[in-house]
């Protein structure tokens, strides 16, 4: 038996052959594939399919980056109601780091490698446009070996809108502050029913659009994201897929796909289950298998486990994000502490262990050289 | 994999797909695969055998851990107090009926029994105690395991077999195959240098058997042994079950370190996965793989469930002696169904001796 042979039998139990040809053709694939793929109780198939496509584009190369995260505020005029995070305007627990505060959280990490400090918050009304180019400049100066990826797409947009300047303006701004590129988180589901149920102050799908094109038109790449295990249906996570394939497809501006897990914990809708181990290979197996024009697929540890995260290196993903240190937005699942890092060694273990080769990148995906 | 590993592994994929045994060289080739879907695929072809439909079964039990004192000192432990010991218990029979109440009142049927040894409690407590639940309870008692009993035998002055027709008698059903560890005596020397030998394991699941007392095996993975051990351990069970035919299902756990002598790493989900998809593939003599939802969580609990595994062992409402190395999972019925469906598998409740009740 050939070593193909396996896989077509794999798939055929699965009633995927077609899908198999497809991906072996390198065939884009169908909004129906993609209700398929969602609909195939067999995860191991539409593993297998995955981690085809995963390994002609990266082979085993598994992405990790020794980062930072630093939330500046907690602040949030949005009150969506998957978060866990915000405070509002006024709410005791609310806080805004000043510059010194993150020049001293950047001075506890003096003798870390930090290739990429992540910096995103809530939606502060108070903070003026001076405040994130501060910010920006403050990183920079004390850490200037480090890529500054920051700012989501709805962060932008109140920026500009303190800024009073249109955003193309603001970004060049921002990108001589020392703005590197952008996350992809606050895309949460392109539905204006989730939108609607879950974050109607948010930005609305199209205005995240506009935003995202703007930074790519800016040459600032940004990642994508999607957050699942709420109140969406299947149907709604494939238009979202497809929906930022298309984008990117016109831009050429996303880096990465992040399939994020709903974590219910302490928010307002804390009565749905967490997600489920299947259910995390699965988002990242069909983001591959979709998204065929994003060189990177990542398995976020924080949101699934590390244990999870590592079996994903063979269901699609190719990134396995980093040590992360004070991530504040979730907490590790099925923890409640702040103090979420993975040790370096512990990750190139993990990325070893299962047969990958651990490259370390910095935020733009350039390879670098062992320390 | 290397060129050579690589056309081991389709030889061992040829013999998988023909449904011929498996030998320890083709074990061990197993164990140097890290390709995730390829032995899924393979573990889950020897499962679709053992049973056509997309099943999942479990049991609504709970674990009575009666007693903490135990002298054996086992390096891996972080639940024993030694006899003397301010922090030594021992449950009440009204604690225990009140546990097995509680299970009752939950639709539950099995008690696992397990405790330390402990040197003041003789043949007379297990049989009373046994007699007391079975008068008042409609429930399976799933009892002691081979040390336990092994000890009890010993302190009661009586034959293994004796022991096990008089708890038979008294109540107990079957047997869990806690204790295994690894079945090699080198490894038994370093983490349970005072427990029963291999051949002492052996012999008392030998002996249970024949009185008509089934049991479960296990495995605890992930301490000082080699995959050669591994294999060595599959290779026992499985000899043991084409004499006999009484083990019900395998179950694996990975060596819990926290508060323990032995210390270390504690095994990757990576690690499990691979370790029950290399069991349900040697063990081909095994109805039913069994996942351990107490040691790995329901995430990983659940992905093994395409890795050769059909049952998930029972609902936890409590447990003692795992937990006390750091494992801290509860299972409800809600949960276990939940997780079963979510995979695209059929929940169904079984008894202890494996048959299927709703």
């Amino acid at each position: 038996m050939k070593r193909e042979g396996r896989v077509e039998a794999l798939v055929a139990r699965a009633g995927l052959a077609d899908l198999y040809g497809k991906v072996l053709k390198g065939e884009r694939l169908s909004y129906k594939d993609g209700l398929r793929l969602y609909e195939t109780p067999d995860l191991t198939a539409v593993g297998a399919l995955a981690n085809h496509v995963r390994e002609r584009l990266n082979g085993s190369t598994t992405y990790y980056v020794r980062n930072l995260h630093i939330n500046y505020t907690n602040i949030c005029n949005k009150l969506c109601k998957f978060c866990s995070f915000y405070a509002k305007p006024g709410d005791p627990r609310g806080y805004v780091l000043s510059t010194d505060d993150i020049v001293a959280r950047l001075e506890e990490h003096r003798h870390q490698v930090i290739r990429e400090i992540h910096m995103v918050a809530g939606i502060n009304p108070k903070l003026p446009y001076e405040y994130y180019l501060d910010m920006l400049r403050t990183v920079r100066a004390a850490r200037p070996d480090a890529h500054i990826k920051a700012f989501t797409m709805i962060e932008l947009a109140q920026i500009a809108r303190v800024a009073k300047k249109p955003l193309a303006d603001v970004l060049e701004d921002l990108k001589d502050a020392g703005l590197a590129c952008c996350p992809g988180g606050g895309a949460e589901v392109f539905s204006d029913r989730v939108h609607e149920e879950l974050f109607r102050a948010k930005l609305d799908n199209e205005g995240w659009f506009d935003v995202t094109r703007d930074v790519h038109r800016a040459g600032l790449k940004s990642n994508a994201t999607m957050l699942y295990g709420h109140i969406e249906t299947v149907e709604e996570k494939v238009k979202h897929l497809l929906h930022i394939r298309d984008l990117q497809d016109e831009t050429k501006g996303f880096q990465c796909f992040v399939p994020l897990a709903f974590d219910p914990a302490r928010t307002e809708l804390e009565h749905i289950p967490v997600t489920t181990g299947q259910q995390n290979l699965r988002e990242i197996a069909i983001a591959r298998l979709l998204l065929d024009n994003f060189p990177h697929i990542k398995a976020f540890w924080i949101m699934i486990t590390p244990q999870v995260a590592q079996l994903a290196l063979w269901y699609g993903a190719d990134d396995i994000d980093g040590t992360v240190n004070h991530y504040e937005i979730t907490h590790a699942l099925g923890t409640t502490s702040h103090c979420q890092v993975l040790g370096h060694e512990e990750l190139l273990d993990l990325v070893n262990e299962v047969g990958r080769i651990p490259v370390e990148r910095d935020a733009l995906y350039n390879v670098m050289v062992a320390v | 994999m290397s060129g050579n590993g690589l056309k081991r592994l389709k030889e061992v994929e040829e013999k998988v797909l023909a449904g011929e045994r498996l030998s320890a060289e083709d074990g061990l080739t197993l164990f140097q695969v890290t390709n995730l879907p390829h032995l899924a695929f393979l573990a889950d072809t020897v499962r679709r055998r053992k049973r056509p439909e997309r099943e999942v079964t479990y049991v609504i039990g709970r674990i009575i851990n009666y007693t903490n004192v135990c002298w054996v000192k086992c390096t891996f432990c972080a639940f024993y107090r030694l006899p003397g010991h301010q922090e030594g218990y021992v449950l009440s029979r009204e604690e225990i009926f009140q546990k097995i109440e509680e299970l009752v009142d939950h639709g539950g049927t099995e008690v696992l029994f397990q405790g330390g040894l402990n040197p003041a409690l003789k043949i007379d407590y297990y049989e009373d105690t046994f007699r007391a639940i079975k008068e008042r309870f409609p429930v399976d008692i799933h009892g002691l395991s081979p040390a336990e009993l092994i000890y009890l035998a010993k302190i009661s002055h009586l034959s293994l077999r004796d022991t096990l027709r008089r708890l038979q008698a008294a109540g107990m059903g079957s047997i869990p195959g806690g204790g295994a560890e690894i079945l090699v005596e080198e490894v038994r020397q370093t983490i349970s240098p005072l427990k029963d030998t291999v051949e002492e394991w052996l012999d008392c699941m030998r002996t249970a058997h024949h009185v008509g007392l089934p049991s479960s095996a296990t495995m605890m993975f992930g301490s000082v042994e080699t995959a050669e051990q591994r294999v060595e351990h599959f290779l026992r069970l499985r000899s043991l079950q084409d004499e006999t035919r009484m083990f019900t299902a395998f179950v694996a756990w990975n060596f819990q370190p926290e508060g323990t002598e032995l210390n270390g790493k504690r095994a990757s989900a990576f690690d499990y996965l691979r370790t029950m998809a290399v069991a349900r593939l040697m063990l081909d003599n095994f109805a039913n793989i069994q996942a351990s939802w107490l040691t790995q969580g329901p995430k990983v609990a659940q992905i093994a469930l395409d890795y050769g595994v059909s049952d998930l062992g029972s609902t936890i409402f409590e447990e003692r002696v795992v937990s006390a190395g750091g494992a801290k999972f509860m299972a409800s019925r809600e949960d276990i169904e939940r997780v079963i469906r979510d995979a695209g598998y059929i929940p169904r409740v079984r008894n202890t001796r494996y048959e299927i009740l709703a």
